[in-house]
């Protein structure tokens, strides 16, 4: 099967699905009578209708090619990085670097990836921007609550923008035998840490009773999480086909991938409640802000391109 | 407004929502085509575009930014944008003209039926609450006493791009419209100023 017949495929079997959850939405509004099951039905059916538009938005973007997918999650950093520090106390000193992290920072970022630079790319953020980000605040001269003011900016770049990248930073690798479908490991791996959120929300939804960690996230439960991560590595081995790695390989990675999303939400909601906010932002309807929805690809993507770097690429 | 130069107003909206989104937020207030004097705390350049931007198109259409004309008729690119992209009024903090009264353009406006948007603090500040405001709203209050005056405030905006910077940072920004102001008969115009004043750091 080429390339474009396995995309077409994987299109088809998510077009289906989401046909489903929109089904499944419209007959549970029409039966839905008290106001609290109202509410919850309400936000999944726009948690569904976002999915489709979010879908619609990659899968134009792949089509379109690789210049496309980059552009594409440079703005998914924008915006995600707006969200963190809008959310983030800063003072006028730390204009200059968060100027710099938006207008700089991201093109940069993204621009390595699109030359393929590698070496670069996986050192920029890390060493360069870790020592320019609080070189322009310390110019401005304002030693209130220095630490932590740098230290947050750089927790924001590091996140929204470094792990993020690592996302399209999949269409770099050389993979023997798989040249050309790169993209489409890039959609495998979205996919899995996507729908493992989907089913630990559900399967947290109709068992979830012993939580996790209930000051940090209310809604992770270990039902949820059990069910959501055997989900999601059951349909990670199942789509083996559309990955360089056999059906075994292929459950490992989904596997990791969801344990490191399941980290990266955990993680990212501690943030965002010591932030003192609920969800990131608004801009997507159901879900929150952008950040509500990258937060477990976030720790996902960097795992999931070094070890499909290390064992799979010459 | 002239044909040709429609799309400059739609391109500032278009960027400043890109850039720092002016969601706006109704809270004391509906959007509504009545004609109003929205007051808000000034803290940087993007302020008038924002608050502009948040409107509804039909309301924006008849609602003029109040502009210093010492600031914005220093070049022709800045005169070009605030003319043609805001159609804007502008007020001469100057003085030069002493016998002149500064209002009358914008209580022209107003006599012509539009709404105004005014920063009463009549400069920019780098905090993000407001400082005292000057009597120029206290003035047109009087002479128009049916206009709605709507406090509104401007969340963020100060540190997207503070007073002597020149490149944004483009955060999320929101604007808060409170609930237009009672008229009091006879209050002096201290305590009005003040009561304005706080309405708008109520919504902070």
């Amino acid at each position: 099967m080429s390339a474009h017949d396995k995309f077409l495929w994987l299109m088809g079997g998510i077009g289906v699905l989401l046909a489903t959850a929109s089904l499944v939405g419209w007959i549970l509004a029409r039966r839905i009578s008290s106001e609290s099951a109202r509410a919850v039905i309400d936000n999944l059916n726009a948690r569904v209708r976002a999915w489709w538009i979010m879908v619609a938005v990659f899968a134009f973007a792949f089509l379109v090619g690789r210049a496309a997918t980059l552009v594409l999650f440079a703005l998914v950093s924008f915006f995600a990085l707006r969200e963190f520090l809008s959310l983030t106390p800063t003072r006028s000193g730390d204009h200059r670097a968060m100027s710099v992290a938006f207008f700089i920072l991201i093109p940069a970022q993204y621009a390595l990836i699109g030359t393929g630079w590698y070496g670069l790319f996986s050192i920029f953020i890390p060493v360069y921007a870790f020592l320019l980000l609080p070189t322009l605040s310390a110019l401005a001269e304002d030693t209130e609550h220095f630490l932590e003011r740098t230290a947050k900016i750089q927790w924001g770049v590091m996140v929204t923008i470094y792990c993020i990248s690592h996302v399209p930073a999949l269409l770099m690798l050389d993979i023997p035998g798989y040249a050309g479908q790169n993209a489409l490991l890039l959609f495998y791996m979205l996919l899995v840490v996507q729908i493992s959120d989907v089913l630990q929300y559900v399967f947290g939804k109709l068992f979830g009773r012993t939580k996790i960690a209930p000051v940090v996230s209310p809604s992770k439960t270990v039902e949820g999480f059990v069910g959501g991560a055997f989900g999601a590595t059951l349909i990670g081995a199942a789509l083996w086909w559309i990955t360089p790695f056999t059906w075994l390989q292929a459950a490992g990675m989904a596997f990791i991938a969801v344990l490191m999303g399941f980290l990266g939400g955990l993680v990212l909601s501690a943030v965002k409640r010591s932030l003192g906010a609920k969800d990131w932002g608004s801009m997507i309807k159901g879900h929150g802000g952008m950040m509500d929805r990258m937060d477990s690809v976030s720790f996902a993507a960097p795992v999931f391109f070094h070890l499909t770097r290390y064992f799979f690429t010459v | 407004m002239a044909d040709d130069t429609r799309w400059l107003p739609k391109l500032l909206v278009f960027s400043v929502r890109a850039l720092v989104g002016a969601a706006p937020r109704w809270i004391g207030s509906a959007p509504s085509a009545t004609q109003r004097i929205y007051f808000a705390n000034h803290s940087s350049h993007i302020d008038t575009v924002a608050l502009w931007s948040a409107l509804p198109d039909e309301v924006r259409a008849r609602t003029r930014p109040v502009a210093a004309a010492d600031y914005w008729h220093k070049d022709a690119a800045r005169r070009y944008i605030v003319t043609k992209g805001l159609n804007a009024v502008f007020i001469d903090r100057s003085r030069a003209q002493r016998d002149v009264d500064p209002l009358q353009p914008l209580a022209d406006a107003l006599a012509r039926g539009d709404s105004l948007i005014l920063f009463p603090e009549g400069t920019r500040r780098t905090e993000s609450l407001p400082g005292p405001f000057k009597s120029g709203l206290f003035h047109l209050a009087q002479r128009f006493p049916n206009v709605e005056l709507v406090p509104v405030y401007l969340e963020n905006l100060h540190r997207c791009l503070p007073k002597g910077t020149l490149f944004p940072v483009p955060l999320i920004c929101t604007v808060r419209f409170g609930a237009a102001l009672g008229r009091i008969g006879d209050e002096s115009r201290e305590a009005f100023l003040e009561r304005a004043r706080s309405a708008v750091v109520a919504l902070a």
